[in-house]
C-alpha cells in the first residue's frame, strides 16, 4: 500500500477523560483506503522533548468527511502536546502505515482492547459487521476511567467490559471475564490490543482452546517505514519489523 | 547555471547530498515520499557476509534532540543482497553505496570482492565503526593498527570507490582516518554515532538490550562538525560529512568545515522527505550567496 505524508488540520480535539483524547483530523486530499490495524506515525512539534514521531493507531475514518481520528492517552510530554491541539491547527502524519487483521474462519470473533490499545477494534468491529461477521467487544481497563467509549462499539456487536477494580463491568483480568468460561468455543477468531501481559494472557488462552489469534503489537519505533529496524520483534521466521510486516501478527508466529 | 555536483574520488555526485546508512533502508522504503534519483547517492543498510538477525528489541531510545540505537547489523547477508535487493534498486540513477561490515578482516574481504562485481553499485563504504556489535564493527576503528589493516585487506580485492566510515569514539580521529588514507581508502565519513546509554529509572534498568548503544541525531551534530574539521585539515582525500544533519543550514555548515559531500542520517525518520529539502535548501543557499558552484564551499571556512 502506498504511503502518505501530509498535513492533516485538526477539526476536533475531544477531551473524553482527564488521561484519553481522540483527535479528528482532516485530510488536505482524498483520504485512501485504511485498513483496520493501520497507524500513523505524528510529528509532534509542539513539544521540545519529542524528537521522533509517535505511532498511535487509526482510531475511526469517516471518508465521507474526509477525517481520521486518533485515540490517545496522555503518557508523556508528546502526547500531553498532542492533547492541547486545538481546532485548525494542523498536524503532520505519515499514513496509513503497516498491516491489518485477517478476517476470522466463521461468524463469530472475540476482539478485546485493553486501555488505549482499544483504537484499532473500532474499524474492525465496523469492517467485520459490514461483512456480516458477529463481533463481540470486550474492553478491559485497570478502573472504569480506562473504558473509553464503550458506546462506539455498540451497533457493531455486543460489548462487555471488565475492570481490573471491578469499578465497570465485571472485576478482574480481560481473560477473567465470564465470556471465556462460556461462550469462548464459540469464536473462530480473537482480537486483542493492549498492555504486553493482557495480549499474552489472550494469546495463550486461545491457544488453549484452539482459536486463531491475532495482536497488534505497540513496539517502541523510530521510523514506521521499515528503514530502521528498530521495532523489531521475534518471530519463528526471524525478526521481522512492526511497523511494515505488523503491527498485527498471529499469535502462533510470535516468540512469546 | 549553478553547478552543484562534487566529486568524492571517482565518483561524480550530481550534489552533495546522499542519504546515511542504516537510516534510509535500500532507498526503496522512501519511493512513496520523494524522487530518490534526485539524491547525490545513497549509502544502503549495512551488509555482512552471513545473514545476521541484529540485537534483541529494545534497540532504540529517544534521547534529547536525537536517538540511540542498537540494531546490530540486521540484514540477510551479501549473497541475498545480490540476488533480491540489488535487482529491485539498480535502476536507480544515483550512486549507490554500500555499506560493508562484519567480524573479521575475511568478512568484509568476501563482501567487498563479491560487490566488486556488481556494475551498479560505484563504490562501498567500509563500517569501521558501528557501536553495537560484540566482534568488529567499532573494535575495527578504534585503533590505527586495526583501522590500516582492514582498509589495506579490502583495498586489495576492491577496485572501485572505497570510503571509510570512521568512528568518533576515539581520542584521535585525524590519526585514524591518516591510517586509513595510507592504506588506500579514497574517501572518509565522518561519524557515525557516538557510544552512549540511556536508562529507565522507573524500572531501574537499561532501556536498551544491549545497555549501551550509538548515539545520532541533531545532539551530535556540534561533533561531528568538529571531527569532520579536524580529519578534513589531516587528509587530502574527500571526507564525506555526517551527524545530525537535518536542515540546509547544517549541511552547509559541514561544508565550511571541509567536507566535500554530506549525509542525512537520523533526520530521515523524521521527515522522510528531508533529504530533498536539504537538497533544495543548499541551491537557495547558493544563490542567494551567488555561489556559482558548490565546491566553492567546500572547506571555505573564514577565520
Amino acid at each position: 500500500m502506498k504511503k502518505f505524508i501530509h498535513d492533516f488540520e485538526v477539526t476536533h480535539n475531544h477531551h473524553i477523560t482527564d488521561d484519553y483524547f481522540a483527535i479528528y483530523l482532516k485530510c488536505p486530499v482524498s483520504l485512501p483506503q485504511i485498513l483496520p490495524g493501520q497507524f500513523a506515525e505524528v510529528l509532534v512539534s509542539n513539544s521540545t522533548t519529542t524528537y521522533l514521531r509517535r505511532p498511535f493507531s487509526i482510531y475511526d475514518v469517516d471518508y465521507k468527511r474526509n477525517e481520521l481520528s486518533l485515540l490517545i492517552k496522555k503518557v508523556g510530554d508528546g502526547t500531553v502536546a498532542l492533547s492541547k491541539l486545538k481546532e485548525g491547527d494542523t498536524l503532520n502524519l505519515i499514513y496509513p502505515l503497516g498491516n491489518s487483521f485477517s478476517l476470522p474462519g466463521g461468524k463469530k470473533a472475540l476482539l478485546i482492547g485493553g486501555g488505549v490499545g482499544i483504537a484499532p477494534m473500532l474499524l474492525l468491529s465496523k469492517l467485520l459487521h459490514e461483512k456480516g461477521y458477529k463481533p463481540d467487544i470486550l474492553v478491559g481497563g485497570r478502573t472504569s476511567n480506562d473504558i473509553v467509549e464503550p458506546e462506539k462499539y455498540k451497533p457493531f456487536g455486543e460489548v462487555f467490559i471488565t475492570t481490573d477494580d471491578g469499578s465497570a463491568g465485571e472485576k478482574g483480568m480481560v481473560t477473567q471475564h465470564s465470556l471465556f468460561s462460556g461462550k469462548v468455543k464459540e469464536y473462530s477468531a480473537i482480537y486483542a490490543c493492549g498492555p504486553d501481559p493482557m495480549m499474552k494472557a489472550v494469546a495463550r488462552v486461545a491457544a488453549e482452546h484452539n482459536i486463531p489469534c491475532e495482536i497488534s503489537l505497540e513496539n517502541t519505533m523510530a521510523c514506521g517505514i521499515g528503514a530502521c529496524l528498530c521495532c523489531v520483534v521475534e518471530t519463528i521466521d526471524g525478526n521481522k519489523t512492526t511497523c511494515i510486516e505488523g503491527p498485527v501478527f498471529d499469535t502462533r508466529k510470535l516468540k512469546l | 547555471m549553478l553547478d552543484l555536483s562534487v566529486n568524492v574520488h571517482k565518483l561524480l555526485l550530481k550534489n552533495p547530498v546522499m542519504s546515511a546508512s542504516g537510516t534510509f533502508g535500500y532507498g526503496i522504503e522512501f519511493d512513496d515520499f520523494i524522487d530518490v534519483n534526485r539524491l547525490g547517492g545513497i549509502l544502503t543498510k549495512a551488509c555482512t557476509s552471513k545473514n545476521r538477525d541484529g540485537n534483541r528489541y529494545p534497540r532504540m531510545a529517544e534521547t534529547p534532540a536525537g536517538m540511540l540505537n542498537s540494531v546490530g547489523l540486521q540484514n540477510k547477508g551479501v549473497d541475498y543482497f545480490i540476488n533480491t535487493i540489488y535487482p529491485k534498486i539498480k535502476h536507480y540513477d544515483t550512486h549507490i553505496i554500500v555499506n560493508v561490515s562484519d567480524s573479521t578482516v575475511e568478512g568484509y574481504m568476501e563482501v567487498a570482492e563479491k560487490l566488486n562485481q556488481l556494475d551498479k553499485i560505484t563504490g562501498i563504504e567500509l563500517n569501521i565503526s558501528c557501536p553495537n556489535v560484540k566482534e568488529g564493527g567499532m573494535a575495527f576503528g578504534t585503533s590505527c593498527p586495526m583501522a590500516g589493516a582492514v582498509t589495506k585487506a579490502v583495498r586489495e580485492v576492491y577496485d572501485k570507490t572505497m570510503i571509510v566510515k570512521l568512528s568518533p569514539n576515539v581520542t584521535n580521529i585525524a590519526e585514524i582516518a591518516k591510517a586509513v588514507e595510507d592504506e588506500g581508502a579514497d574517501s572518509v565519513s565522518v561519524i557515525n554515532t557516538l557510544l552512549g546509554m540511556a536508562i529507565d529509572a522507573e524500572k531501574r534498568r537499561p532501556i536498551l538490550s544491549t545497555i549501551t548503544g550509538g548515539l545520532s541525531g541533531p545532539a551530535v551534530k556540534p561533533i561531528a562538525l568538529r571531527m569532520v574539521w579536524q580529519v578534513s585539515k589531516a587528509i587530502k582525500i574527500p571526507v564525506i560529512g555526517l551527524g545530525g544533519i537535518s536542515n540546509a543550514t547544517d549541511a552547509i555548515e559541514f561544508l565550511l568545515a571541509g567536507a566535500t559531500a554530506i549525509q542525512v542520517g537520523t533526520a530521515n525518520f523524521v521527515d522522510p522527505q528531508v533529504c530533498i529539502k536539504i537538497l533544495d535548501g543548499i541551491e537557495e543557499y547558493c544563490n542567494r550567496h551567488g555561489v556559482q558552484d558548490v565546491k566553492e564551499l567546500i572547506g571555505a571556512l573564514e577565520s
